[in-house]
């Protein structure tokens, strides 16, 4: 069971990293996308603003803590 | 060659560095303490692993439909490159000490040094597991980039072919100078591969998730772009608020892996 969890707090850590808020929030990102594209709406443009949006939230975070 | 081959290539190249950088100052505090012979040794046995993890699931990947491919290695790049540049902006910005490979070097050779000599005529597992966890750790996810970019490009044998001449180089610039690369940009190319690994995971995720990207592949460079404005921005902002904090700034805090 020891070995298992450490597995998988590696991979864990190897993929998501030090805020899960970036994970969370790509993963909602791209779920609202394929929403709009179903309506047939090419939303091209969401993707790059909701990036710097979760990259800017993370920093924000992390400096938050820090101070 | 086309433009997005060269941008794979590039991608490959300079993030195999930086983590050959990492992996190649454990690799000489190991050599140098306890011998080269087994610091060699550890990392042939390292980079043979990887090799075998690239080609049994490099196959494999294949297999999956381009499009799923896609959304999968876009979501999974994008975390993983707003990982990077998330620790590329703080570090730029003050919030987080640069990484000084010589004060590692340093810091390893102690801890090498501190479990005693190893005895002679026997293997030296201490070592090998020392430089074999650094050489397989930073290699993985070097090994990651160029499965998923590879695959997703339909290419990994240009995305091999930057991660080996940048370990070559590495390698080279190591041999002669026998001594950590404390003058590397890290920092500089963490950014870059940051913005590179983010710009692809953007572009692939929303393509496999069904948008028609403006300008087709063209519009790598301009979603690149964006990133790149915005990342600078925030370094700025956030160096501002880390004046205002430190006054005293410009010094950082001490040396951070």
């Amino acid at each position: 069971m020891h070995y298992v969890k450490q597995f998988l707090l590696f991979w864990y850590d190897f993929i998501i990293g030090d805020d899960w808020v970036v994970a969370v929030g790509v993963a909602a990102a791209l779920i609202t996308l394929s929403q709009l594209v179903q309506r047939q709406i090419n939303a091209w443009w969401l993707m790059p603003p909701a990036v710097v949006t979760l990259l800017a939230l993370s920093l924000w975070r992390e400096t938050r803590k820090r101070q | 060659m086309t433009t997005s081959s060269l941008v794979l290539v590039l991608s490959a190249f300079l993030a195999c560095a930086v983590e050959a950088v990492e992996a190649l100052t454990v690799v000489l505090a190991v050599g140098v303490t306890r011998g080269f012979r087994i610091a060699l040794l550890a990392t042939a046995t390292a980079t043979a692993s990887l090799v075998v993890l690239v080609v049994a699931l490099g196959p494999a990947l294949s297999l999956v439909p381009l499009g799923w491919l896609r959304v999968g290695v876009g979501t999974l790049l994008l975390v993983f490159g707003v990982g990077w540049l998330r620790k590329a902006i703080l570090r730029a910005s003050g919030y987080k000490a640069l990484r000084d490979e010589a004060a590692l070097y340093e810091k390893q050779k102690r801890a090498a040094q501190s479990n005693g000599a190893p005895a002679p005529a026997s293997t030296d597992w201490y070592g090998f597991a020392l430089v074999f966890k650094a050489v397989f750790l930073e290699g993985l996810e070097v090994a990651f980039i160029v499965l998923t970019f590879g695959t997703a490009q339909g290419s990994i044998r240009l995305a091999s072919l930057g991660a080996a001449l940048a370990v070559s180089c590495v390698a080279a610039v190591g041999v002669v100078l026998h001594r950590p690369l404390s003058r590397v940009p890290e920092n500089a190319m963490k950014f870059a591969v940051g913005l590179m690994i983010s710009t692809f995971g953007i572009f692939w995720s929303a393509e496999g998730a069904g948008i028609a990207w403006p300008g087709e592949d063209l519009s790598i460079f301009g979603v690149l772009a964006f990133l790149t404005a915005t990342s600078f921005g925030l370094v700025a902002i956030l160096r501002k608020t880390q004046h205002r904090r430190l006054p005293s700034a410009g010094a950082l805090p001490g040396t951070t892996s």
